[in-house]
């Protein structure tokens, strides 16, 4: 939501949401998501949809679909079984040259004409780099509502409609958003935010063959290369099972090694707040929160950061969270599960060293003692 | 060398607008500002700021101008009022054909997103409106040739960078960081504040059709607005007393490892070689 000119009061909302919706609209059924994937695999973000669309379409007493889509690689047929056994119904599949390689106006095409000849009532994308682009692109000549950035689905009683909520005025507030006299109703999600399903292959679905008329004469964007990230396939974030993040409350940049090291010890990555990716201690990429990665490990070790809201939309659902933090007050305290009031600076160190040892003792001992203890 | 004076560059640069909110150029903006300067600075042309917003939005376009744009457009209308992302895009996509009845626009640059409306929506449905090609997530154009109007730019992924080759006229969305930003020299400072902003309202902006526009033209309704709920517990704080850190330590790590027993199976299985010298004596 651009919130250009200030929004429009709730009641408005609410007065909307009481008009009968148009009989045209009534006929778009179904909730879909759009799947994510390239030679290498399925976005895990595909998956979490999903599990939510799954959800929302019980609720509807509707189907849920899954559009897969891609050249002639060899994993799209697997793609398409995984996607039922997350909770799919009925598979969009569609194969064409063209459509090797993510591009805009290819892909862009593809999901209008599916969505124009199938008329899902929910289109739903994750909140990446393809999912932005290609949700804006759809929506826009779709003429329909698009909520970007969703940290929960739900369907609204009254309406029967999507009910997105996102975070709105710089993390403060949440805000829930509907789209009623337009369909699909579009959301995308950041990876992470919501749960991964269990994967079923009991689970039956139909595959669905669909036919898309493109040539690459016509595409004016060519794809010329792909050059994967320095450092190989460096691990996202997103997916780290471990994060050990700092925050200002590290005083410096050398003091970051201690991250890297207790990270290291625990097999985990190195995170961080905007405010000590804006001193210059880390990169952009390692930000966790609002404008950077949204995470949910298994355990997340907070040393000196405050809790700010913006910071904690970004971590608040990892499973296990730790601080370290000199100020007993710190907000970071109220969303963390375990706490200890102390100096990062020497904490840090002392914990690397227990995790250590307990690496080396879990190893030269045997696991048995240590999991029956 | 391409015929400069033929070089259109036309950045979006644009903010989040509320009544009462002190208007600042949105910080990604400033990126797609620099890389539309940089074009500029190798190849001329001139640089058109367009932001839709409130009249405070000036101060956001004053500072464009300060930077070495040419020319600023605020497009500023009530009936804008409630615009979401369609609606914003409907109207800047308007507002850019009419920059284009005075000039050709070649390229368009915006930021990534708005630093808290955050969406990411609008430069990609700009250029949906406008039927150019959309390069989203760009941080580097290594080539820029006005004459075969072509263009090679790379895009970020998560898992790498497309490098991909269009033609103009294409819309660029610009990733943060991909160059530092320059700071505005005194005289250009001076010919910031002097310089007039036009001002557009709808129909200057070559808006007819009032149901695309303001809140009949956004298909989005806020329905509540809430603050988030906080866990009802506290962390539980392991005490300890100044001597004893190590001990506190070990204590805190006890208490993750019942939590995450399977934590310590991985990290037998990975780390214990590496370290295995650094063993803590108990
Ligand atoms: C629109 C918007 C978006 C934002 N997006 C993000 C985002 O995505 N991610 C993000 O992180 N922030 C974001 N922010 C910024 C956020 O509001 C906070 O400013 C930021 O998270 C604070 O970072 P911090 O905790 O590192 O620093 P501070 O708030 O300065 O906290 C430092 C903490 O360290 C503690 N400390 C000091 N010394 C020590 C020590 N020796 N040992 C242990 N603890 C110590 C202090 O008690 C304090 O609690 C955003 C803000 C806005 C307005
Ligand atoms: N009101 C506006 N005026 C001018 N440009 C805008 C406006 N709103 C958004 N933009 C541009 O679109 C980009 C994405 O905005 P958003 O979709 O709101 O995150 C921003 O970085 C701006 O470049």
């Amino acid at each position: 939501m651009s919130e250009s000119g200030g929004k429009p009061a709730e009641r408005k909302g609410a007065a909307r949401r009481k008009a009968a919706l148009d009989p045209r609209l009534a006929e778009y059924r179904g909730v879909w998501v759009f799947v994510e994937r390239d030679e290498q695999g399925v976005h895990p973000v595909s998956w979490e949809l999903l599990g939510a669309a799954r959800e929302l379409a019980d609720q509807l007493g509707t189907e849920v679909g899954a559009v897969v889509a891609g050249g002639a690689e060899e994993s799209l047929e697997s793609h398409c079984r995984d996607a039922v056994a997350y909770g799919a119904d009925r598979v969009y599949q569609t194969v064409h040259p063209v459509l090797a390689g993510y591009r805009n106006e290819p892909y862009a095409k593809l999901l209008c004409e599916l969505v124009k000849k199938h008329k899902p009532e929910i289109l739903l994308l994750g909140a990446t780099s393809l999912g932005r682009d290609l949700a804006s692109s759809v929506a826009t000549t779709l003429e329909t509502g698009l909520t970007a950035d969703c940290t929960e689905l739900a369907i609204d009683r009254e309406s029967r409609a999507l009910a997105a909520t996102r975070p709105t005025f710089g993390g403060n507030l949440l805000c829930t958003i509907l789209t009623l006299n337009y369909r699909p109703q579009m959301a995308t999600v950041r990876p992470r935010v919501l749960p991964q399903p269990k994967k079923d292959h009991g689970r039956s679905g139909q595959i669905q063959k669909e036919e898309i008329d493109l040539s690459e004469e016509e595409m004016v964007t060519k794809l010329l290369e792909f050059l994967p990230h320095a450092g190989g396939d460096r691990l996202d974030l997103s997916l780290a099972e471990v994060i050990v993040a700092g925050g200002k409350g590290l005083q410096r940049a050398a003091n970051f090694s201690l991250l890297e090291e207790l990270a290291r010890a625990l097999g985990g990555e190195v995170g961080a707040t905007r405010a000590a990716v804006q001193a210059g201690w880390v990169d952009a990429q390692r930000q966790i929160g609002q404008t950077g990665k949204t995470v949910r490990p298994k355990l997340y070790i907070a040393a000196g950061i405050s809790g700010a809201i913006q910071h904690r939309v970004g971590m608040e659902s990892s499973d296990l969270i730790v601080a370290i933090n000199t100020d007993p007050n710190a907000p970071i305290f109220e969303v963390a599960h375990y706490g200890i009031v102390g100096d990062a600076l020497i904490l840090l160190p002392l914990l690397t060293r227990t995790v250590r040892g307990q690496a080396v003792a879990a190893k030269t001992i045997g696991l048995e003692v240590y999991s029956s203890s | 060398m391409p015929d400069s004076a033929q070089i259109r560059v036309h950045p979006v640069t644009g903010t989040i607008m509320r009544q009462g909110v002190p208007a600042v150029l949105n910080p990604y903006d400033l990126f797609a500002l620099e890389e539309a300067l940089q074009i500029k600075d190798r190849l001329g042309g001139r640089i058109v700021a367009l932001c839709m917003g409130p009249p405070q939005a000036e101060a956001a376009l004053r500072k464009a101008l300060s930077l070495g744009v040419d020319d600023a457009v605020l497009v500023s209308d009530r009936a804008f009022a409630g615009s979401d992302t369609l609606a914003t895009s409907f109207a800047l996509a308007s507002a850019i054909r009419q920059v284009g009845q005075e000039q050709p626009v070649d390229l368009v640059f915006t930021g990534k997103q708005t630093i808290d409306g955050d969406t990411g929506q609008v430069g990609p449905g700009v250029a949906k409106r406008l039927g150019m090609q959309l390069l989203s997530y760009v941080c580097r154009i290594p080539i820029l040739d006005m004459d075969s109007q072509s263009i090679v730019v790379h895009r970020w992924t998560e898992r790498g960078g497309q490098v991909l080759q269009s033609k103009l006229p294409c819309l660029i969305t610009v990733l943060e960081g991909t160059s530092e930003g320059r700071f505005a020299s005194l005289p250009e400072m001076i010919r910031a504040t002097r310089q007039p902003i036009r001002v557009w309202n709808r129909q200057a902006a070559g808006i007819e059709d009032l149901t695309k526009i303001g809140l009949k033209g956004s298909p989005t309704v806020v329905g509540k607005v809430f603050a988030p709920s906080r866990r009802a517990e506290r962390a539980e704080c392991i005490e300890w007393e100044q001597d004893q850190a190590g001990k506190a330590v070990s204590l805190l790590w006890e208490k993750i490892r019942a939590r995450q027993p399977e934590l310590v199976e991985k990290l037998s299985g990975t780390n214990g070689g590496e370290n295995g010298q650094e063993r803590v004596s108990e």
